[in-house]
């Protein structure tokens, strides 16, 4: 799951679209000599995080802080994070990897335990996201961000509210007015949700059952999107979109006839991860840097900008009402207990999975 | 001519070293790579083993992938096809224009390459969509129809999202590729030929098929060669156009190397997809060659 979005408008730039964002930015000023700061690093940090994922005066106001300065680069796909580090860290000291991809860097011995001690911040985070099966015990990974696949829809055009997968899986009652993330394992996993299995551990015998429901819905739908379900949304193409909480939510301002929500059966949870990878050079910094952005004013000015649900629960407290009450951005708890974290289960799984859905693209 | 290079070798090695290294480093070592990729297979989530194993090509032969190949075979064709009837005409206007407006018409062809692809494309999705610039026109019509006949409301016409826009996406994008090498062969041609041709009674027709045709053949060919190729390996056409079922097999390769992580597999496919172009030259070559020797004798 997971493996490849351009998360929202904000992150899905147009750097993604021109595939450059491998060139990375550089977005501190040059010529500055950093001081050596203690632990004998020199003050300098190498950022790799998604595109504009951070807070405005983020960067500037940890140089004030803590006088490192951060060089943030960019990358727009979490396999475009994995290849870079696949051969070898060319030297970040901080990344953000989804949780999928937190246990595969994991498992490939590409990240760096991280201190506790050093990041007494942690005691912001919301307990619910401390042990995670992802990485259980937060052993690799402090949660930045988190998001929710569900179905974006035109209220005008829906008849109530779309509370199931069914209307986007196994029905044709909006045929032709569908929109699907083009994203394989998300699909497989969601389609066994929506038949009342987990989206981890999904049997052999399931997935030719899945295959065939997806076969027979495809004339129903219009596209596969690239996490740009939104715009289809907006432009009127499609009036039901799979898409990201987050993603709807920025829609939803430009047009109010656009809701969202989390069907019945339960969703897919996601969450970008601060990480430090295998080979940092700089792990001082990079401890002081998480321990940073899990800082409630720190995070509270993240979240204004990139408008992401936050598990920094006492930055969320500095938040306004519109952004904390928000249905679409923090679903009711008791939808948020039918939803799951996809699970990493291995290479063999990411590659049947992609091969069902070009045989459903195929047939 | 044969002799001057071998007399001059210091100046041809000059001339030829640095693109050579250019292409060893940046086109035939890279390749080489993903040429072996296709031998091996994944070990662990980070390794890749050269075992020198054929499953891959094994699993790309499957039913599954042919057909994908042959889908996106066909659609190339079918690109070609039409870039070869709309660019015919047009290589044929601008080789008869006034010397003046050639160089305009001329530029005019090349003037979407200042573009890039992306935002070209996207431009067409503003235009096809269900209320894009088409669609709005059309309905505009309808409506100032429906003021004099009862027409109903208007049903927007469903442009995107499916294989015609895939083609459509593909002409457009590939015509200049078309009209460039036929217009430099219709201007090579020997005019009098034509004037010939039409004085011992032929038709406009007759001398287009029988004259015209024939001696353009080589800038044809040529045309439906450098047309198909990058058609056959469309991407992002088919991915921002296309529909549920307008995967070719360029969409197919992208996912085996970025979301499945399975780089051999995904190695093996576009080493397939290169054999079948070089095949493709290999024919074209020998065709023409063919020609030249029909010529001689």
């Amino acid at each position: 799951m997971s493996t490849n979005h351009f998360r929202g408008a904000s992150r899905r730039s147009l750097l993604t679209a021109f595939g450059a964002a491998a060139i990375g930015l550089s977005f501190t000023a040059c010529g500055e000599k950093p001081a050596p700061s203690e632990g004998g690093e020199e003050a300098k940090l190498n950022f790799y995080n998604w595109d504009t994922y951070i807070g405005e005066t983020t960067l500037g106001d940890f140089k004030k802080a803590s006088g490192v300065d951060v060089n943030m680069s960019l990358f727009a796909t979490n396999d475009e994070l994995f290849a870079k580090l696949k051969a070898g860290n060319p030297g970040f000291d901080v990344i953000v990897p989804s949780n999928e991809f937190v246990t595969r860097m994991a498992q490939a011995g590409m990240l760096e335990a991280l201190d506790h001690a050093k990041v007494p911040n942690i005691k912001n985070i919301d307990p619910s996201f401390l042990n995670p099966e992802f990485d259980p015990g937060r052993k690799f990974s402090l949660p930045y961000t988190w998001l929710l696949l569900g179905i974006g829809y035109r209220k005008s055009k829906v008849k109530g509210v779309p509370d199931s997968w069914k209307y986007l899986f196994d029905s044709n009652q909006y045929a032709g007015k569908i929109a699907l993330l083009s994203e394989s394992a998300d699909l497989v996993r969601l389609s066994a949700k929506y038949l009342g299995h987990s989206v981890n551990d999904i049997p052999a015998d399931m997935l030719p059952k899945i295959e065939q429901m997806l076969i027979k819905q495809k004339p129903f739908v219009k596209a596969f999107h690239d996490d740009n379900g939104q715009d289809l949304l907006l432009s009127g193409e499609v009036d039901l979109v799979l898409e990201y909480n987050g993603d709807i939510a920025q829609a939803m301002k430009d047009d109010d006839d656009i809701d969202f929500v989390v069907p019945k059966e339960g969703s897919l949870i996601n969450s970008d991860c601060l990480c430090i990878p295998k080979g940092a050079p700089r792990p001082n910094n990079a401890h002081k840097f998480i321990n940073y952005l899990l800082d409630a004013q720190a995070g509270a000015e993240i979240s204004k900008t990139i408008l992401y649900p936050t598990p920094n629960a006492a930055a969320k407290a500095l938040m306004p009402d519109d952004y904390k009450n928000n249905p679409v951005i923090f679903p009711p708890a008791a939808i948020m207990a039918k939803c799951e974290y996809g699970a990493f289960e291995g290479a063999e799984k990411a590659s049947l999975y992609e091969e069902i859905i070009t045989r459903v693209r195929a047939a | 001519m044969e002799q001057s290079w071998k007399k001059a070798k210091a100046v041809f090695a000059a001339a030829l070293g640095p693109p050579l290294v250019w292409l060893v480093v940046f086109f035939v070592a890279p390749m080489a790579i993903v040429w072996a990729y296709s031998f091996g297979h994944n070990v662990g989530l980070t390794e890749i083993s050269f075992t020198g194993t054929i499953a891959n090509y094994a699993r790309a032969l499957e039913p599954l992938y042919l057909k994908i190949f042959v889908k996106s075979a066909w659609v190339a064709a079918l690109t070609t096809a039409l870039c070869l009837v709309i660019g015919f005409p047009v290589a044929l206007a601008i080789t008869f224009a006034s010397q003046k407006a050639k160089t305009w018409l001329l530029l005019l062809v090349m003037l979407p390459f200042w573009t890039n692809l992306l935002i070209r494309t996207y431009a067409l999705i503003a235009v096809l969509r269900t209320e894009g610039y088409v669609n709005q026109t059309f309905e505009w019509f309808w409506n100032l129809g429906a003021k004099v006949a009862p027409l109903g409301a208007y049903q927007p016409l469903e442009l995107l999202h499916n294989n015609f826009a895939v083609i459509l996406g593909l002409v457009y994008v590939h015509l200049p590729f078309m009209v460039l090498p036929l217009y430099s062969a219709l201007d090579r041609l020997d005019k009098s030929l034509l004037e010939a041709s039409l004085d011992l009674g032929a038709g406009h027709l007759r001398t287009l098929f029988r004259i015209v045709v024939p001696l353009a053949l080589p800038g044809i060919a040529s045309g439906i060669l450098i047309t198909f190729i990058p058609a056959l390996g469309a991407y992002l056409t088919p991915d921002l156009l296309g529909g549920p079922d307008s995967q070719m097999i360029a969409n197919v390769i992208e996912r085996q190397f970025k979301r499945a992580n399975d780089w051999p597999f995904g190695a093996a496919l576009s080493f397939l997809l290169m054999y079948l172009t070089f095949i493709a030259i290999a024919v074209q070559a020998l065709l023409s060659r063919g020609k030249k020797k029909e010529g001689v004798g």
